[in-house]
């Protein structure tokens, strides 16, 4: 390097090295940072926030939303997307009342029903993911339109399940997986922790989880590296749809109705600006479970924050896409 | 040696099979055409011709948008809400005149567009997201605008008059015009510079800057005609519907991408065709149209929720015969 410019080319690599760390400090914290003003923000400001049914309302709310996002974070971290996990939710909550209600065999015993009503729609679920994989890594096709398959298909599979109407839920021993307080605490928002704990404990302690990022880091590196890519990516989705399908059940056993029309829509918007705001690439490479959360509990509280504030709906609308945009913005900037 | 060719004009048939193979979409949207014909009793009716077309007119304009968009490699997930946002604000200019109809949400359309772009092309956002963003902003603004109720055209607008107009008596005026930008689209896709440019973008974005493409220049403005087309659909939406309705749209860019992959445009970008991005929106429509007269007067009962399995297998079909073709030709 020629001395003459040496002096500059110092200065300025220092100046560059500040605002880099600035930056990375952001980009690392900066859901955490946003949400604490939020929460203060909130502390001082909103009346009632300071409270148990506050909290706990926050979180049931967010606990459905964190469980797929979870998931999604997973299969974006390989590079890819599910936009199916709406429908599969609709399916999976469609599926739980038919069967506890018994009307497709007969089941002599009311806890037997309850717990196929657990486990079979999320075995359901897993399958449809199964499928989403199953496209993706045989037929190679990109995954934002191998699960835009069963975002239109899915729905419609829940709906001719309840053919086009509702069922009513009235069910207290299923119903307490969203309605029970196990030591006070609702049963989803440990679901929720559980599926967040486990999630992150793979991606950092496993094998695995090493794979996903490694996948969505570049996949044909991965593959010359030895990685299973086709297996864990088909697990990914599996992983994807079965959250989803616990998700659809806390959702039908808190409002106690299937309503296929309703249950999960929008939940892949949802889903996936939380993944963004929480600071997982959507180019993949990074799997950051625990920002996800942060980034869900974020948009819950900004729309709990404008609503209790008074702000009408599509004004929060905005404002919420102005967010993810910013967070969004955020993880771009390049130092 | 070619000792396996049949006996008779062996070039012939081989030219029959490569036409079949590279237009399958056209034939099929033939073969279902004729089915329909035969099987229910008035299907190719004047009326029912022209408000087929006419009805269709408005993915097509979005569509096309779309597949630029998608040649590009990207995605515009804004187009349902801009949809609203553009039959919002042609409802609220309605009493103020055919110009301010017109114009103001086509121009509101390409805003968003511009926004999307320069998200997408500066900023280096992927598409998905920053289209996603613009989806939930533009519906908000939607809302906000009609006050979350749906706003009635001014019935005296010439824009309605414009909407239901049929040219030479028959040819809806949507569609002649649909056909003129269509015409437009295919000539800038394939003769112009920036069409090569279009694709050269979306095929290798390294190769083409090094080529001195201007990679910004060219992502910013398909989403700027992507956002401006969907306002336009959003016009021919209020002169049709007489309302400007902020809760329409949802959905509708998920169709229009499912036309423009059925038309042939590769998600991947760097491939595309206009031609097939029209025979797409037709045939997606057709199905629907299908569906409505198996409904009515076919012999089967088909309940809304089935018409999301058909076009969710349908679509399914579709992508894996293109997946096996891309396969095989790689």
């Amino acid at each position: 390097m020629p001395a003459g410019k040496s002096f500059f080319v110092l200065r300025g690599a220092r100046h560059r090295a500040r605002r880099h760390h600035l930056i990375n400090a952001l980009q690392q914290y900066g859901t955490l940072i946003a949400l604490a003003v939020l929460v203060i923000f909130n502390l001082t400001f909103t009346p009632g926030f300071r409270s148990t049914l506050a909290l706990y309302t926050n979180l049931i709310q967010v606990a459905p939303i964190v469980i797929v996002a979870t998931g999604m974070t997973l299969v974006i971290a390989t590079g890819g997307i599910d936009l199916s996990v709406g429908s599969l939710m609709a399916i999976a909550g469609a599926l739980a009342p038919i069967v506890f209600q018994a009307s497709v065999w007969p089941l002599n015993q009311q806890a037997v029903g309850t717990a196929l009503a657990f486990v079979l729609p999320v075995l359901v679920a897993g399958l449809f993911g199964w499928c989403n994989g199953l496209l993706i890594t045989t037929r190679r096709l990109q995954p934002i339109i191998a699960t835009l398959v069963l975002f239109i298909a899915g729905r419609g599979i829940a709906q001719v399940l309840t053919d086009g109407g509702h069922i009513e839920i009235n069910r207290p021993d299923f119903q307490y997986i969203a309605l029970g307080r196990p030591w006070g605490v609702p049963l989803q928002v440990m679901l929720m922790l559980i599926v967040v704990l486990l999630s992150v404990g793979m991606v950092k302690f496993t094998t695995v989880g090493r794979y996903i990022v490694a996948i969505g880091g570049s996949r044909s590196a991965a593959w010359l590296a030895g990685v299973p890519v086709t297996t864990v990516t088909w697990f990914v989705y599996i992983i994807s749809g079965c959250l989803a399908g616990m998700a659809g059940l806390i959702e039908i056993a808190i409002i106690s109705s299937a309503d296929p029309n309703r249950l999960g829509l929008n939940m892949e918007l949802h889903a996936i600006a939380a993944v963004a705001v929480g600071g997982t690439p959507l180019t993949g490479g990074q799997a950051r479970v625990l920002g996800t959360l942060l980034g869900a509990v974020f948009i819950q509280l900004i729309s709990y924050t404008l609503l209790t504030h008074g702000v009408p709906y599509a004004a929060a609308q905005v404002v919420n896409a102005v967010l993810i945009l910013a967070a969004v913005l955020l993880q771009q900037v390049k130092s | 040696m070619p000792t396996d060719l049949p006996s008779s004009d062996p070039s012939l048939k081989m030219v029959g099979i490569r036409l079949f193979r590279e237009n399958v979409v056209l034939v099929v949207f033939l073969a279902l055409t004729l089915l329909a014909a035969f099987r229910y009793e008035g299907f190719l009716g004047h009326h029912n011709v022209t408000e087929f077309l006419r009805y269709n007119a408005r993915f097509g304009f979005i569509a096309l948008g779309m597949t630029f968009v998608i040649i590009t490699g990207g995605i515009d997930l804004s187009v349902g809400s801009v949809v609203a946002l553009a039959s919002v604000l042609a409802a609220l200019c309605s009493p103020y005149g055919l110009l301010p109809t017109l114009v103001i949400p086509v121009l509101a359309g390409s805003l968003v567009g511009a926004i999307n772009g320069s998200v997408v092309a500066l900023a280096g956002v992927p598409s998905f997201i920053a289209t996603l963003v613009s989806m939930m902003a533009a519906r908000g603004v939607a809302l906000i605008l009609a006050n979350d109720q749906s706003i009635p055209v001014d019935l005296q607008s010439t824009v309605i008059t414009i909407g239901e107009a049929n040219i030479f008596g028959w040819i809806p005026a949507p569609v002649i015009l649909l056909i003129l930008v269509y015409v437009c689209g295919w000539f800038v896709l394939n003769q112009a510079p920036i069409g090569r440019q279009v694709v050269a973008v979306g095929d290798d974005e390294a190769a083409a800057r090094l080529m001195g493409v201007s990679v910004h220049g060219i992502k910013f403005w398909v989403y700027v005609a992507s956002g401006g087309l969907a306002g336009w659909a959003g016009v021919l939406l209020a002169a049709s519907t007489f309302s400007g309705l902020p809760t329409e749209g949802v959905g509708w860019e998920l169709q229009v991408i499912a036309a423009v992959v059925i038309g042939g445009t590769l998600l991947t970008g760097g491939s595309g065709s206009v031609g097939g991005t029209l025979v797409g929106v037709l045939l997606l429509g057709l199905i629907f149209k299908i569906l409505d007269f198996e409904n009515g007067v076919g012999g089967y009962d088909l309940k809304a929720h089935w018409q999301s399995v058909i076009r969710g297998a349908f679509l399914l079909v579709v992508i894996v015969f293109q997946s096996r073709r891309a396969v095989k030709d790689r």
